[in-house]
């Protein structure tokens, strides 16, 4: 494992994009093959089932440290990763190991099968024979959460310097459902068979919060939809199957079996690329977002949740047609496909084309965006008429032109340190807005001030601690904070009543004094309006 | 009780003395210089040779008397004296001793030997105030000569690669410790103001540095290509930093153990090296000691005192205003 964790190390100790690719380019051209496929695995999110439970690693790392569990668990939180924490407690290994990264991910992978008297031998030999940035990384792989600092989109273009692959090409074939242990090097990277797996889906054209409507030119060459918050989705239709892929490429075919009947009038051949929504069949009009969230994280959906949020596929591109790939086709020309192949199927079909809105001009448009939030929306979706489908996090041809977000200003009364980069800084906090003399704690945000504000606010949070609850500390009620919000909703369980979407601080207001931030009635009132 | 814990500060009422103390008081007993130990509007101070030209420096013109290490002085009811802490060039650990009960305040303290600071040596006691900065056993300092191994290959690459590299240090402790250890073969060396600073009231008092350049508005650093400059932790992000280009950039401090605050840094290495003493060298030091109360200060005081109570000790967390070692309060330095 010692190239693998050199690689990592250079990775680690940069901060360079440049040098980040060019260490794994020198990588993907000098490791041995299964290495490689195992890195690319890693660097796109797969990784083996974790075989071991993290209490086990946690009990066994503090008896070999000599430590008491509290003791471990209290290093946790400060650290802000459990695989650095073990590897920082254990004492300096006695042995040395000579496993490459892939020798070493069969034991993770197959660490599962023993009984937990094995597991707790292999994982302590393991630690007694790895140096320390070894050790990290496989505790790394055996919890399985690598994260190192590497997007898919570098790993792919380090990928595509070291093979003289395009990279767009790559993103494609590294797409889809393919483990180290099912491919090869060879077949997954190198082959040109696109048969080889019928499931798989495009990579997904993400777009960028709109920055300068002026910037974008005539309003006649632009396209708007309405932009509705659900799942972005993929819907692969291939030998007579179909597939659901999110766009974190998770394939979650089975949570939503509306889409089952769909290959029976859809020919092979078709890929649509959309957003699943909750769907009111009643009104033909999409649920909020509040009614698919329990979908979300279901493996299995009970009937109830099937009749209360059905789900629908609000489909807005075309990336296959006859098996033919469209994406190098224009908007317009893959959008007119699109119109053809839905006005075909019938009614109860769960597809619904998502609707262009006509626009004259940009003030026009503008205008009309003032009322998404009556009609529940986010905003508009911009998309260049003649673009192509491109990969990734582009900008230039789509744009999402969200709504401007809620504001209140609130103060903050707890707060808790974070983790990982932002381990032994107190980044997540609590606020709180005025009812009566009382402070009413609303939401939670943790992300928006800057790394010098955060470090400020660290430094004052120890010295202006009320109270401390485990990792929470109560701190005197004196800073007010914007926070920003796309939607509010009723909530049981807060005991103001009330649920954010999206907060963020916006803005530190140095220049508020306490006693003038919001009120529970301002909130309640937003509420009424919004909610 | 020898010393009782004040609003004001650390206080010996048979010698009517305060340690270290946050508030102006009229005796004034001081461990060593950092800006949270040694503080302004004492009318009187007592310091160890050493560590008296730096506080001089940073206070002015202050009423100050110093003491030899080991050297015994009848303060009222108390004999004291100061005994190497091993943190910075003059730092010491305070002993106290009352009607036969001997207290140590140790201020801040590390046990290795940095090669330059007078070693760490520990002082039998009955009760004995620790720092806990680091006291967590994820806190295990690697060995000197390897982190300054891979410091000077650090600076070799980067000058062979034509780049200054520039380490964020303490101006007083950390940032001498490097210049004593480096190996000052590979290229010269400059400094920032504050750092500079600090180097010549330790030269003038015979610590020995090597050479150093200090960076003005007027130097040229092309003269110094390929140098290894020494800076403050603030002036690492400010606009100082533009003079040296595409420079490779360090911090040097105990907090580079954790990957989190390194990648927060954004730096491009973390060498581990602190001035305060690991999760080992806490529990080593104490031990030594052999005292039954132990007071534990500014760190991870809630853990380490739980700690130390379950190893069998009489251990209670005190409330100070020292801060230890950080890298996320603006730091005070010695001004320029």
């Amino acid at each position: 494992m010692n190239r693998f964790a050199q690689l990592f190390t250079t990775l680690d100790q940069t901060t360079k994009t440049n040098a980040k690719v060019a260490a794994l380019s020198d990588y993907f051209a000098s490791a041995p093959d299964t290495d490689k496929l195992w890195t690319i695995a890693l660097l796109s999110g797969r990784r083996p089932k974790r075989g071991v439970t993290t209490t086990l690693l946690r009990e066994w790392a503090a008896e070999k440290a000599g430590i008491p569990l509290w003791l471990f668990e209290e290093c946790y939180p400060i650290v802000g990763d459990l695989s650095e924490t073990i590897a920082l407690v254990l004492p300096p290994a006695t042995g040395t190991s000579d496993k490459t990264l892939t020798q070493w991910l069969e034991v993770v992978r197959d660490i599962g099968q023993h009984d937990v008297e094995t597991k707790k031998q292999i994982i302590l030999s393991a630690w007694d024979s790895l140096p320390p940035i070894e050790r990290f990384l496989f505790n790394k792989l055996i919890t399985g959460g690598l994260r190192i600092g590497v997007s898919q989109k570098l790993m792919t273009r380090a990928l595509a310097r070291a093979t003289q692959i395009e990279e767009s090409t790559l993103a494609h074939r590294l797409m889809g459902d393919w483990t180290p242990d099912k491919t090869t090097f060879h077949d997954l990277i190198l082959s040109e068979n696109p048969e080889a797996d019928a499931s798989k889906p495009y990579p997904f054209y993400l777009a960028y919060q709109l920055e300068d409507l002026d910037a974008l030119g005539p309003a006649a060459d632009w396209r708007a939809e309405w932009k509705w918050d659900g799942i972005r989705g993929q819907l692969v239709i291939r030998t007579g199957q179909h597939f659901l892929w999110s766009r974190g490429e998770e394939l979650i075919t089975d949570r939503f079996p509306e889409f089952a009947t769909l290959p029976d009038f859809v020919p092979d051949g078709t890929v649509f690329d959309g957003e699943i929504l909750a769907w009111d069949h009643a009104t033909d009009t999409p649920q909020s977002f509040n009614a698919l969230q329990p979908r979300i994280g279901r493996k299995t959906v009970p009937k109830k949740l099937l009749k209360d949020a059905p789900a629908v596929l609000y489909a807005y591109d075309l990336l296959e047609n006859d098996g033919q790939d469209l994406r190098d086709t224009s908007y317009d020309a893959r959008r007119a496909k699109l119109e053809t192949m839905i006005a075909a199927l019938p009614k109860d079909a769960p597809i619904r084309l998502s609707a262009t809105v006509p626009f004259a001009d940009w003030p026009a448009l503008a205008q009309l965006r003032e009322t998404s939030r009556d009609r529940h929306a986010e905003g508009f979706m911009l998309k260049r008429g003649a673009s192509p489908y491109l990969s990734g996090r582009k900008k230039g041809d789509w744009w999402k032109w969200k709504v401007d977000p809620l504001m209140i200003d609130a103060v903050m009364i707890y707060a808790q340190a974070g983790s990982g980069r932002r381990a032994n800084l107190f980044t997540d906090f609590t606020f709180a807005v005025w009812n009566g003399n009382e402070l009413v704690p609303f939401t939670k945000a943790y992300s928006g001030l800057t790394d010098t504000e955060f470090r400020k606010i660290t430094a004052w949070v120890r010295k202006n601690t009320l109270q401390k609850f485990g990792p929470v500390r109560q701190v005197t009620p004196e800073h007010v904070f914007e926070i920003a919000f796309e939607g509010i909703q009723k909530s049981t369980r807060h005991k103001s009543g009330v649920a954010l979407r999206f907060p963020r601080m916006s803005r530190w207001r140095h220049d508020k004094p306490l006693a003038e931030a919001n009120t529970l009635d301002d909130l309640k009132e937003m509420l009424e309006t919004y909610g | 009780m020898v010393l009782q814990f004040r609003p004001q500060g650390i206080y010996c009422p048979a010698g009517d003395f305060y340690i270290d103390p946050w508030k102006p008081v009229e005796r004034a007993l001081i461990s060593h210089g950092h800006a949270d130990h040694s503080r302004w509007g004492m009318q009187r101070y007592l310091a160890t040779e050493a560590a008296t030209p730096v506080i001089k420096h940073r206070l002015g013109d202050i009423n100050i008397e110093t003491i030899k290490y080991a050297e015994q002085r009848q303060i009222g009811g108390a004999k004291v004296s100061f005994h190497p802490a091993g943190h910075v060039p003059g730092s010491a650990q305070i002993r106290i001793e009352v009607a036969g009960e001997v207290w140590v305040a140790s201020g801040d303290y590390k046990t290795v030997d940095d090669g330059l600071s007078e070693p760490f040596e520990p002082v039998p006691c009955h009760a004995f105030i620790t720092e806990s900065t680091f006291g967590l056993p994820v806190f295990k300092w690697d060995r000197q000569e390897d982190v300054i191994a891979s410091l000077n290959a650090w600076w070799q690459a980067n000058k062979d690669a034509g780049r200054f590299s520039v380490i964020g240090a303490y101006a007083l402790g950390k940032a001498q410790r490097i210049l004593a250890n480096v190996d000052t073969s590979i290229g010269p060396i400059l400094t920032h103001g504050a750092i500079e600073n600090t180097n010549e009231v330790l030269r003038a008092q015979g610590v020995a540095l090597p050479p150093t350049i200090r960076v003005t508005k007027d130097t040229n650093v092309k003269d110094h290509a390929g140098a290894l400059v020494i800076a403050t932790p603030s002036g690492m992000g400010g606009p100082w930093m533009r003079k040296f280009g595409q420079a490779s950039t360090a911090f040097a401090s105990g907090w580079m153990a954790m990957r989190g605050v390194r990648r927060r840094r954004s730096a491009d290495r973390g060498f581990i090296m602190s001035d305060h003493a690991d999760w080992e060298g806490l529990n080593t030091a104490i031990k030594a000691t052999g005292a039954e109360r132990i007071f534990v200060t500014h760190g991870y005081t809630t853990q380490f005192t739980r700690w130390l109570t379950e190893q069998g000790y009489d251990a209670a967390i005190v409330e100070t205003e020292f801060e230890g070692e950080s890298l996320d309060a603006p730091e005070q330095e010695l001004a320029e």
